[in-house]
């Protein structure tokens, strides 16, 4: 066993945990965050994206006991003051989402992208998803929200506007 | 799926590491960006009793200029390589590699010099630091050597990298002002290149005045194709006149077989990426 | 006269693009999926599964097992016997089907590599595993039966003990069933004076890859055992555990709670939820099963997997005379669920949109070593349409005609509706005209044809083509007097309730369990139009068998045409219970009443109540009509007459590398019929995802096998799944004309974009290259198959990949084959 004390979502944790304890396991096991989800034993599959130290990584490919003393972001903590993040409100504006078990990994990858390159072209929003896999939307809506979330997107506000409009 | 146990260290010291190292033998395992070596534990295709972290040495991270070489610590994030400026001026071969190497997350977390030791030769790494002559600094129990990139690498997953040593950082030679093109050749963007060409040229007035080629995946070790290197030395940068020479990138190789081609698919595959790669890296 | 409209007199939210009702959970993570359940002294599980394709099983060691820490028990199928039950398969297509009896943890045989040998259960998954590894299984190895081909032959026996690898003969003839003629005769007339084309074409074997992994949690405390699983189908996982364990259905609650993705492949009743069930039970402690994605790719039923032989009949003029298609269907180690009935839903489909005189469809169901298969999004439809498709743009290209021109020729005319087809079935409505004229303006069909010629004629190193599909298919499974006739175990009816609650919210009830596909929405708008009450005042409750008693689950895009209807017909049940009690209240006759807008109002005055204050009166029950109960719940269950057939033109343009093979797609426009529509945005993510499904089968997915029957596609890193950067922005619209066999007017959405996509992405890349001597690329169309094709050194039609997966982790074992890289490997 081994001692870890980080920041989860704000919050300041410390546990004892083995070695072999993935940081995804930890999240879901310890912490009860199982917003976080595994879909993959190859690290393909991205599903597991959290931020760790302000970047994106897979977390079934990070070992509990290397975060110590760092912290971590998951789709759980991406809201801030019951605000959703721009990027959650415009998967659900674009439906960049069916089943849903990819998009906390996708969301979160797509916050990464954004925060690295603000103003993507569409070319660079897919190859920046290389690493998240979708089986439900063939990734059109996804891209989709991430262009609007840039607020590159032409036509983005009409698209609010009408969401806007069905929420009165 | 979840390893089977081991025990864990992270020294802070490159000193630290290889005493841990000569401890433990070949019970250790390094632990460098754990971008292959976790998907191995995980699926239990390797079981180390103890697994020594690299994580923590700052003396093997980041990028710095030296005279006539562009150093690169071990534990730099391909994240870092591909966005530092010295690399791109004067290794932008290296800069294009990484760029496609796997994905956004995983150049957050895998290192430069744990993708070169893992010395896959489908890895994006190994052709680009052949073709530029990179050397690799190894650090063992009686100092420190340095190995050239041809006596690098061995064999499938095998480096010059004894077990009692460490890599700590790759020295690449600057090549500036040289054009550079990584031409990757997958089916599905997440893949491993079925065959890559890295590609380096110095052209003077049109004409190829000097050129360094790397394969990727066409053989058990990233190879160097020296006789096209040779072949391009004189020619016109253009593709009628970079053709001929690109058709002798398979020579002498020996690809694999597998699930996404053949091997005589892949020999055909080199002398169509190779002129593609050296005729973009020549800025046609 | 009808007391109740046919359709809403308002229809404010049908046709809006509603946000979706899940996401806000689904978008913060506040998810449920069944791994995330942890229950108070849960146990965990681990398989034990055989490297072998097909061996004995000689001995097994537990003892290492057992007395690894925290190990709570470690059994096998002899510990187990009875009490695991059997797996069941309901459809047998013939009375005489040869079907080996399934145990979810087999005795002394295993009949496909990754069957469980053991199961070990332990305090936490991984000592679990830890201890899986320390089972000692011998075997005996036996010769495997892998090649489909070749075990229709019989030359190595699956199972021994049958006797044969056929499983099952289906057969359909226009003649004798009446609804054509004579398929010999057209294929005779066709070879004397018109054109015989015959083709034969692989369907691959797919894995549907759901990103969920497969768990399933069981609690046997308490008086009812409850399951959580991530299924499709809840409904028929407690019948089929009720059926088989003798446990009485009224005891087992099965709950499928946020479930990742199915696309048929959790239309499944496990051994893994078999085994759990039976473990639990026998421990008395709920326990745990969630599989690894290697575990998943291995074992959740896979899909298509045929040989088609396609003889097509036409004159010279381009009119077809006759189709005869001839299957061999792989079933895999065991006959599943749906099983060999999955070739069979195909049966009706290859005459496609096409007026066929003849037509003869006879299909083998095969036994092998192999994963067993089951529906995949389509499920035998995408195969069909496929042959056809790819065969009518081989028909073309003989007669040197114009594909989309030969189609015309030979499709049903928009007036020609309802039209009873060759393979017996009555399209009710469509107009193949109007959704071609669409999609070929869109496409710039014109343009394309004109640039495709340029680069001929100039011998580009990248050439085009353009691919047609002009698809159909039966969807809203099902009729369930056609599924008796068919021999098909259950019928195909729906169940909906609809309850008023007091406070004026609607609480909607369904036995559709939606796994991705937005009922929540989409039935929110239904109801919210039929009773006049606001969209978010409705909640649709579903996937749990103890509040949704009553169901037969998602699949064959029946959720909206089925179930949907079973709502509005629960909806309407409302209305009328309400209309007396609005006629008692208001003091006026119930023939004065009239229902518009959530309101029932006296005609001729301004006098009148909303539906909700009706519901608060009868929930107070103080003042209502003599003679009836104080209850305006509903329910309904729904039972089609017929399929409904959504249909569409889907062109593609890919572009063709000739000198590495690779493959680029240019452009795809789709013009779908799929009536009337209730949210755009969700039909929309309907057909993005089923495109890229179907493309993916065109151009990325295959499960190999290699010598040894050991899957070397094992993993996302050699099953390819595309990503975001191999997949393009897909141009859709639609026609309608709105179906007749259901109220709203509904047409299956969920299958439509994979059984179109498919042989339009291959037409695409066959016409490419067509003018270098290529007429087939077998899928998927890997950069080296068409690279082959083009430079002649190796058919189109041939296999070319090895069946060896590269090593990229481990040099010892590689991932999960070993690659070959000094010789050639066999042909997978």
């Amino acid at each position: 066993m081994a001692k870890i004390s980080l920041t989860v979502d704000g919050a300041k944790v410390s546990d004892d945990v083995e070695p072999r304890t993935t940081l995804v396991q930890y999240l879901r096991e310890k912490l009860g965050k199982t917003g976080t989800v595994v879909g993959c034993d190859t690290s393909n599959c991205g599903a597991c994206t959290v931020h760790l130290d302000g970047t994106s990584v897979k977390s079934c490919n990070v070992l509990a006991v290397q975060v110590d003393g760092a912290s971590v972001t998951t789709i759980e903590g991406l809201a801030k003051d019951g605000q959703l993040h721009p990027v959650q409100e415009s998967f659900r504006n674009c439906h960049g989402l069916q089943c849903g078990y990819c998009t906390p990994g996708m969301i979160m990858q797509s916050v990464a992208l954004l925060e690295e390159n603000p103003d993507p072209t569409e070319e660079e929003i897919r190859l920046g998803l290389e690493g998240n896999l979708c089986r439900c939307t063939g990734y059109q809506n996804i891209v989709k929200a991430v262009q609007e979330a840039a607020g590159t997107r032409a036509g983005a506000s009409t698209a609010g506007a009408v969401a806007e409009e069905m929420d009165s | 799926m979840i390893p089977a146990p081991f025990e864990y260290l992270a020294p802070t010291t490159v000193e630290d590491a290889l005493a841990a190292l000569a401890e433990h033998g070949e019970d250790a395992k390094i632990l460098g960006g754990g971008q292959s070596l976790l998907p191995v534990l995980r699926m239990r295709l390797n079981a180390p009793e103890m697994v020594i972290d690299l994580g923590k040495i700052e003396s093997i991270r980041g990028i710095r200029d030296d005279g006539d070489a562009i150093v690169i610590g071990a534990m730099t994030t391909h994240a870092a390589v591909g966005s530092d400026p010295l690399v791109a001026e004067h290794a932008a071969l290296v800069s294009r590699a990484v760029d496609h190497l796997a994905d956004a997350q995983i150049r957050h977390r895998g290192t430069f010099g744990g993708a070169l030791a893992h010395a896959d030769p489908a890895g994006d790494l190994g052709a680009p630091a052949l073709a530029l002559g990179a050397q690799f600094v190894i650090a063992g129990p009686g100092g420190t050597r340095t190995v050239a990139a041809d006596d690098f690498f061995i064999d499938l997953f095998e480096t010059a990298i004894g077990e009692d040593e460490i890599l700590t950082e790759v020295r690449i030679p600057k090549h500036t002002g040289w054009g550079a093109h990584y031409e990757k050749f997958v089916r599905v963007a997440h893949q491993w290149p079925i065959v890559a060409v890295a590609a380096a040229v110095r052209v003077e007035g049109g004409v190829i005045a000097e050129a360094r080629v790397g394969l990727t995946n066409m053989g058990n070790t990233p190879l160097r194709a020296r006789s096209v290197e040779e072949a391009l030395v004189g020619v016109q940068a253009t593709e009628d006149a970079v053709r001929e020479a690109a058709g002798k990138a398979a020579d002498g190789t020996n690809p694999p077989s597998d699930l996404n081609g053949q091997a005589s698919y892949r020999k055909h595959l080199a002398t169509v990426l190779t002129r593609r790669a050296v005729v973009t890296a020549a800025g046609g | 006269m009808t007391t109740t409209q046919d359709r809403p007199a308002v229809a404010k939210e049908i046709g809006q693009e509603r946000r979706r009702k899940e996401d806000q959970r689904l978008i913060t993570g506040r998810t449920r999926w069944t791994d995330n359940i942890v229950l108070p002294g849960m146990l965990h599980m681990a398989m034990v599964r055989s490297p072998f394709a097909h061996a004995k099983i000689t001995s097994i060691d537990k003892s290492a097992a057992e007395a690894s820490p925290n190990v709570v028990s470690v059994l096998t199928g002899a510990d187990l016997g009875e009490s695991q039950g059997v797996l069941i398969n309901a459809w047998a297509i013939t009375t005489d089907q040869v079907t080996p009896t399934h145990l979810p943890c087999p005795i002394d045989k295993v009949s496909f590599a990754g069957e469980i040998v053991a199961v070990v259960v332990a305090r936490t998954q991984a000592e679990a595993r830890d201890a899986a590894e320390l089972v000692d299984v011998e075997y005996e190895e036996l010769p495997a039966a892998l090649d489909l081909k070749k075990s229709a032959n019989d030359e190595v026996l699956a199972h021994p003990d049958l006797g044969t690898n056929k499983s099952a003969f289906w057969k359909f003839d226009s003649l004798e069933a009446g609804t054509g003629s004579s398929i010999d005769e057209a294929i005779e007339k066709a070879r004397t004076d018109g054109v015989v084309i015959e083709r034969e074409y692989r369907q691959q074997r797919l894995i549907p890859a759901f990103m969920e992994p497969r768990s399933t949690v069981v609690d046997p405390t308490g008086e009812q055992i409850t399951m959580w699983s991530a299924t499709q189908v809840p409904h028929i996982l407690r019948f089929a555990l009720a059926a088989t364990t003798g446990v009485s259905e009224s005891k087992i609650r099965v709950i499928a709670p946020d479930v990742g993705g199915g696309f048929g492949g959790k239309l499944q009743t496990t051994p893994e939820e078999w085994l759990t069930f039976a473990i639990a039970n026998r421990l008395g402690k709920p326990v745990k099963f969630t599989e690894t994605r290697s575990e998943s790719l291995m074992v959740a039923h896979h899909g298509r997997d045929q040989w088609q032989k396609l003889t097509l009949a036409a004159d010279k003029e381009g009119n077809v005379l006759g189709l005869k298609v001839d299957l061999l269907a792989d079933l895999g180690a065991y006959v599943s669920l749906v099983g060999g009935g999955v070739p069979v839903l195909g049966a009706f489909m290859f005459n496609a949109i096409y007026k066929f005189p003849a037509y003869q469809f006879n299909c083998q169901t095969v036994l092998t070593n192999k994963t067993w298969t089951d529906a995949y999004r389509g499920a035998g439809r995408p195969e069909a349409t496929f042959g056809i498709e790819r065969m009518m743009s081989e028909l073309a290209a003989e007669l040197d005609m114009d594909p989309l021109e030969l189609r015309e020729k030979n499709w049903i005319k928009h007036e020609e509706f309802p039209f009873t087809t060759v393979a017996g079935l009555e399209y009710d409505t469509g107009n193949y005209e109007a959704a071609t004229a669409l999609a070929r303006e869109m496409f710039g069909y014109d343009d394309l044809r004109a640039e495709q010629k340029r680069r001929r004629d100039a011998g580009d190193k990248v050439q085009l083509g353009i691919g047609i599909s002009t698809f159909t298919e039966m969807c809203g499974l099902a009729p369930s007097r056609v599924l008796g006739q068919l021999n098909y175990g259950a019928g195909g009816w729906e169940h909906a309730s609809v309850r008023m609650l007091a406070t004026g919210k609607v609480e909607v009830v369904t036995g559709a369990s939606a796994h991705g596909q937005g009922h929540e929405t989409a039935f929110s708008q239904i109801v919210a139009d039929r009773l006049g009450v606001a969209f978010d005042d409705v909640e649709v409750l579903h996937g749990d068998t103890q509040i949704a008693h009553k169901g037969l689950d998602t699949y064959g895009s029946r959720s909206l045409v089925v179930g949907g209807e079973a709502l509005v017909k629960a909806a309407d049940k409302v209305v009328e219970k309400a209309k007396p009690v609005a006629a008692h209240l208001l003091e006026a006759s119930v023939d004065d009443i009239e229902f518009e807008g959530g309101r029932f109002t006296v005609r001729g005055t301004d006098q009148g109540l909303a539906i909700g204050e009706i519901a608060a009166a009868m929930f107070s029950a103080h003042d209502y009509p003599e003679g009836m109960e104080p209850s305006l719940d509903s329910e309904a269950t729904f039972d089609p007459v017929n399929f409904n057939y959504p249909h569409g033109t889907h062109l593609c343009a890919m572009e063709v590398d000739t000198e590495t093979g690779a493959v680029k797609m240019r452009k795809y426009v789709c013009v779908d019929d799929i009536g009337t529509v209730i949210n755009p945005l969700i039909v929309s993510g309907q057909i993005h995802g089923g495109l890229v499904q179907g493309i993916a089968q065109a151009l990325w997915e295959e499960a190999v096998y290699d010598d040894a029957g050991t899957l070397v596609s094992g993993s996302f890193v050699d099953y390819l799944l595309p990503t975001a950067a191999d997949t393009m922005n897909y141009e859709i619209d639609h026609t309608s004309t709105p179906s007749i066999t259901n109220t709203l007017g509904t047409k299956g959405v969920g299958e439509a974009g994979t059984i179109a996509s498919t042989p339009a992405v291959v037409n695409a890349v066959v016409d490419a290259v067509r003018h270098l001597g290529v007429n087939d690329i077998q899928m998927p169309c890997t950069p080296e198959r068409v690279w082959k094709a083009v430079n002649g050194v190796g058919a189109g039609g041939e296999a070319s990949t090895e069946g060896a997966a590269a090593a990229h982790f481990d040099p010892a074992t590689g991932m999960e084959g070993t690659t070959d890289r000094t010789t050639g490997g066999t042909q997978a």
